[in-house]
């Protein structure tokens, strides 16, 4: 089942890519959404069957692959992995819907590279053995780098080179990290790894070597700088996967590696993580203020909101060891879940938005538009709906996780807690301002009076949105429940020192 | 009236009409919103009124269930909302004697202005738009009021936040209405700030969200000593004022009542609705219903009398020079709601939502009225061009003098009784504060009959100021205007000497208020009590009327008799009138220093933190090793990356073999 999801989209893609030159992009464009579909709706058939009760893998598989090193094909999701995986075939089959407007030659290409991409980011997520991770987590920037570099803005070349030297150095020091760490236990298996008993002295390096990895990929200030100019320079799709999904790539790091393979290196360093975490988002909340750029506030916005993703990991640390306050350690995880599984909504929709404005104006100054609401209606509806979940509403799928966040975080400090919650303030400021002059006003500019509204094909993809913003907003518990249980374990494993 | 019910009394599943109260407004407001052409205009009107009578109806059934007849208070999940280990947040209902009040005031006054609308917004193009906004209004305040668990009070809190950012920029071309909601909405934040803390501190300390688990374990919270800002507090201090700073920004208390004046940029239906009736009154309600942790902290009570006291007398006294009707009104509800406030501060949670109630019918009535001589005169707001319309509008002027006579608590009409039990209350209670803000509720009374007379005088007597164009096509409201005007004229007159006594003094409440034993700020008054009439009469003799009859006749004095004269006291007190024009300066020092500052900061963060520090140097100039390796890469072409990709990971597989080879033992 996992081997399905993960090889369909990889060979569809190149199917799709390959004879892409040869056949017309309609016909491209269908193969392509009937492939992303599949994916989807295996996906879905996966959440289904899968038993949120157990702790334990599923749909385990399981191949020799390199016997003379133990490598193996080890596949297997849990609560954790779950809903990202769906989280990524329900993005890859909006991107693929939306391609057709804002890509202009070489479609095929483009659609095969966004299937090639959603296959390998599902073998990350999938992969139990460190070396199969370790090679998707590779290869899955090798179509993001072509999609930037080929369908990308002006200086894609400066924004390709500026992402590839950051996680390219985060991702050497994790093999480094894997390979000693496969030294110590003998095994590749990452559940192996997380038995592993190690000295604290070990798991610090280790921890380092991890963080450098996942903290350019979340991004963690201050090596998020990256981001901001990978996103302007994406084309739409390449934007909505890259914060959609690979940000959480790094979240998922931390899940997997990170806090169960190193915990009390987590809870040595938990308070400059939780500092690094509230500079996120404060600071730079602060930053997408000042932005001029639309992508470049979204992008900045994504930046603040996976602080709070880090900041539910490691407050985990304050109340792990502590009984009574158990359940904080569960609301606080369970909150950086959910707010990763979120964030993909609405920063998918927020880039979509984008995306929808881009096409028609060729440009992404926010000076550029103004009044956007009298010649786009229901546009600007959907952009409203977005810009509230983005500031967290209630009622929309970006409270939740804040919300659990912010009230696990008291329990640690209040200042903790006070200063996350600005971020009610601060992400209502920057992304109802943004909405004020884009959307709202007289006509500014005669180019704006002549903006056609949303076609059928955008419509479709900003309500799937819509509907998952609103109903996970108002009904949390599916998500929640999924993880729920793998989640309690990680905070019953962190809780116990691994220091032999 | 009604017995306190027993906890056995507790009923926990919700009725499907208790469903039908919430959700046939928001079904009605979908419906109207998403198919604004398939309806028309008479659809959606049709289908929104349709749904608010309905819920008012129902709302009336449970009030005659739960607070006429005294049945069991209902406290009932309806949803799981999220399922964690040792938590659970859920969905559901409260409905007690002070949620029951709460909803028919909400869908009384709710179908007044549904009626009203159709009326009012007529010529409007985003007529059927409107209608969504109001029903959704109606259903989200009610998701607030009648919530059993903190979580989704919030929800409800924020989502009437949001129909009123809505609201307020409802006509999106205004450059003013769409500064004014952003205002509205970010201001409120502030207070939801402070509010999500309290809501974090009372989970920590109590484990639950739910309203009942939390009051059953509420003791511990004066237990624990905690010292965030270096000064050692009860935690029960630190959460209630927390909590409390949620209620300033939604009740519009000063520092963070700058936003309300600004929302009569809405049209005036909601105004009425939101921004008088129900809306900011949200604040009351909430300290209301968690009157068992405010009453666990004196310090957290004094620190809301003083806030509502100055809110009371001090924007009060900017009613009295402005010129826009809408304005006034709305400086009148914000003094109004600091008398609430206050009323919370001393204790006397009853006499609170006795004026919430009574002035919810009162200035939803005079919000309506102004709305009604506003498009009488075809959308003049400026009281300096109006003047002697009681023979034009007659039936606007007669229902307004009613609101008038409630608003300035004249013996009898219903604002009298709740005012004066706010009054004694303060007198009677023993905080720190409590002078002051027994002060300032009594110059308030004198302040709240100048504004009011004034505008009653410059609009409906004297001279016309109208233009002689607009008058001659000036007239009387239609029905669907005028007929809700005389439905809140009825309340506005009677409800205060209905509800008085079981309010006040009765039962009527059952537990769903709570003061601490030895704290009884309405005893003296209950002394004094020998039923409404005689209450009545003892009004005419006391301080609060005489200083009304003096605001009154000062009103009369300058406005009818003098015309001329307040022109030249402001010319003469050149300083006290600027700072009343300037609004004591917090608009100015909120956008020069607040606004702009953060927006500096952001910017200098930005400039110098990312882009100079961490791009520049940090990361030992990686700007510029990037453009470096960009200048090399540009003569490899792109598939330079593509090729490194590849390389990696065969380089990988080859280190793997190598190290395998000489490093694995077996």
């Amino acid at each position: 089942m996992l081997s399905l999801l993960i090889w369909l989209p990889i060979f569809g893609g190149l199917y799709v890519a390959l004879l892409g030159s040869r056949v017309a992009p309609v016909h491209a464009e269908r193969d392509a959404i009937a492939i992303a579909a599949l994916t989807f709706i295996a996906s879905l058939a996966l959440w289904a069957g899968f038993d949120a009760t157990r702790a334990t893998m599923q749909y385990v598989e399981l191949l020799p692959w390199i016997p003379a090193l133990n490598v193996n094909y080890h596949l297997g999701v849990d609560g954790i992995a779950l809903p990202l995986i769906v989280l990524t075939t329900f993005s890859t089959l909006l991107v693929i819907l939306a391609a057709g407007a804002s890509v202009h030659g070489r479609l095929a290409e483009y659609l095969g590279a966004f299937l090639v991409l959603a296959g390998l980011m599902i073998g990350v997520f999938a992969a139990l053995d460190a070396i199969l991770f370790y090679v998707f987590w590779e290869a899955m920037l090798i179509p993001m780098f072509l999609v930037i570099g080929v369908w990308g803005g002006p200086r894609r070349v400066y924004a390709t080179i500026k992402f590839f030297l950051y996680t390219f150095l985060g991702s050497v020091l994790m093999l480094i990290a894997l390979l000693w760490l496969y030294f110590q236990s003998g095994t590749f298996d990452i559940l192996g790894m997380q038995q592993q008993p190690l000295s604290l002295d070990a798991q610090n390096l280790i921890f380092w070597a991890f963080l450098a990895a996942f903290a350019v990929k979340i991004p963690m200030w201050p090596v998020h700088t990256w981001l901001p100019d990978a996103h302007v320079e994406a084309p739409t799709g390449g934007s909505v996967v890259l914060a959609a999904i690979m940000l959480k790539m790094g979240g998922y790091g931390f899940l997997r590696f990170s806090l169960p393979i190193t915990p009390d290196a987590c809870r040595v360093w938990a308070p400059l993580m939780i500092a690094l975490s509230l500079v996120a988002i404060v600071y730079v909340g602060l930053v997408a203020l000042a932005q001029r750029d639309m992508k470049k506030l979204i992008a900045y916005s994504s930046i603040s909101h996976m602080g709070f993703v880090t900041l539910g990991f490691f407050v985990v640390f304050a109340f792990a060891t502590v009984p009574a306050a158990a359940h904080a350690a569960d609301l606080a995880l369970a909150g950086a879940m959910f707010q990763m599984i979120s964030h993909g909504f609405i920063s998918a929709a927020m880039f979509l938005c984008v995306g929808v404005l881009y096409d028609r104006m060729h440009s992404r100054e926010i000076s550029a538009y103004g009044g956007v609401i009298n010649p786009m209606p229901r546009f600007a509806a959907f952009m409203l709906l977005f810009a509230m979940a983005n500031a967290g509403l209630p009622g929309t799928s970006g409270f939740v996780g804040e919300f659990m966040v912010i009230l696990a975080a008291f329990q640690v400090d209040f200042w903790i807690a006070l200063l996350a919650a600005t971020t009610l303030i601060l992400g209502a400021a920057y992304t109802l301002w943004m909405y004020k002059r884009v959307a709202f006003g007289e006509v500014a500019r005669p180019a704006v009076a002549a903006l056609k509204d949303i076609t059928p094909r955008e419509h479709l993809v900003l309500t799937s949105l819509a509907a998952v913003v609103l109903l996970f907003g108002i009904w949390p518990a599916p998500i929640i429940d999924t993880s729920a249980a793998s989640l309690h374990e990680l905070v019953q494993q962190v809780a116990r020192s691994k220091i032999p | 009236m009604t017995p306190v019910p027993a906890v056995s009394d507790v009923v926990n599943t919700a009725s499907v009409s208790h469903l039908i109260i919430v959700f046939a407004p928001l079904l009605a407001a979908i419906l109207a919103g998403l198919f604004q052409e398939a309806l028309g205009r008479r659809g959606a009107h049709r289908v929104t009124i349709g749904a608010v009578g309905l819920s008012c109806l129902l709302s009336l059934k449970v009030f005659w269930d739960v607070v006429v007849l005294g049945g069991p208070v209902v406290d009932a999940t309806v949803y799981t909302w999220a399922q964690l280990p040792g938590l659970a947040i859920e969905v559901g209902f409260l409905i007690d004697p002070l949620t029951a009040t709460m909803m028919v005031v909400v869908t009384f006054v709710s179908l007044m202005v549904h009626i009203y609308t159709i009326g009012y917004m007529e010529e409007d193009p985003g007529y059927q738009r409107f209608f969504a906004y109001i029903s959704l209004f109606t259903f989200s305040m009610l998701m607030l009021v009648m919530a059993n668990n903190l979580m989704q009070l919030f929800f409800g809190w924020e989502a009437v936040g949001l129909v009123s950012y809505l609201l307020i920029g409802f006509w999106f071309r205004k450059p003013s209405a769409i500064h004014a909601n952003l205002k509205a909405f970010l201001v409120n934040r502030v207070g939801d700030f402070g509010f999500l803390l309290g809501i974090a501190g009372v989970l920590m300390y109590t484990g639950s969200l739910h309203y009942a688990e939390i009051f059953a374990r509420a003791g511990e919270l004066t237990a624990i000593e905690v010292a965030p800002f270096g000064v050692p507090v009860t935690v029960a201090t630190l959460v209630c004022i927390c909590l409390f700073i949620g209620a300033m920004g939604k009740s519009a208390q000063v520092p963070l009542h700058v936003w309300l004046p600004d929302s009569m940029e809405g049209p005036t239906p909601i105004s009425a609705l939101i921004h008088a009736a129900t809306m900011v009154t949200a604040g009351i309600f909430m300290v209301a219903r968690l009157s068992p942790l405010f009453e666990l902290s004196e310090t957290a009570l004094s620190f809301i009398l003083v806030i509502g006291a100055t809110t009371t007398l001090f924007m009060g006294l900017l009613g009295v020079v402005q010129h826009d009707i809408k304005r006034v009104v709305a400086y009148s509800t914000l003094s109004q709601l600091g008398y609430m406030t206050v009323a919370l501060g001393a204790s006397a949670y009853g006499a609170a939502i006795f004026h919430l109630v009574t002035h919810a019918f009162f200035k939803a009535l005079l919000f309506l009225a102004a709305g009604s001589v506003i498009i009488g005169l075809h959308h003049e707001q400026d009281m300096r061009r109006m003047g002697g319309l009681w023979r034009v509008m007659p039936i606007t002027w007669a229902t307004s003098v009613v609101g008038t006579l409630a608003l300035v608590g004249f013996p009898g009409f219903a604002g009298f009784y709740s005012k004066d039990a706010i009054i004694e209350a303060v007198n009677a209670s023993p905080l720190w504060g409590s002078d002051y803000a027994a002060f300032a509720v009594l110059a308030s009374v004198f302040v709240t009959s100048l504004y009011s007379f004034r505008l009653l005088f410059l609009v409906f007597h004297g001279q016309s100021r109208v233009d002689h164009h607009t008058l001659e096509h000036a007239h009387e409201s239609p029905a669907v205007v005028t007929w809700p005007l005389v439905l809140l004229a009825i309340p506005s007159v009677v409800a205060g000497a209905v509800l008085a006594e079981p309010m006040l003094f009765g039962g009527y409440f059952g537990a769903a208020l709570h003061v601490a034993d030895g704290r009884e700020p309405l005893h003296e008054l209950a002394h004094h009590w020998h039923g409404w009439f005689s209450f009545l009469l003892h009004g005419f003799t006391t301080a609060p009327f005489w200083l009304m009859v003096g605001g009154a006749a000062l009103a009369w004095f300058l406005f009818l008799a003098r015309p001329k004269l307040p022109g030249r006291i402001a010319a003469g007190l050149r300083p006290v009138d600027r700072l009343l024009n300037e609004k004591y300066g917090f608009d100015r020092f909120n956008e020069a220093v607040l606004a702009r500052g953060t927006h500096a900061m952001g910017t200098g963060l930005w400039g110098v933190g990312d882009v100079f520090v961490i791009d520049g140097m940090l990361v030992n100039g990686s700007a510029r090793v990037v453009s470096l390796v960009a200048s090399v890469v540009r003569h490899v072409q792109s598939g330079f990356l593509y090729h490194y990709a590849f390389a990696m990971i065969i380089g990988l597989l080859l280190l793997l073999v190598v190290f395998g080879r000489v490093t694995t033992p077996f």
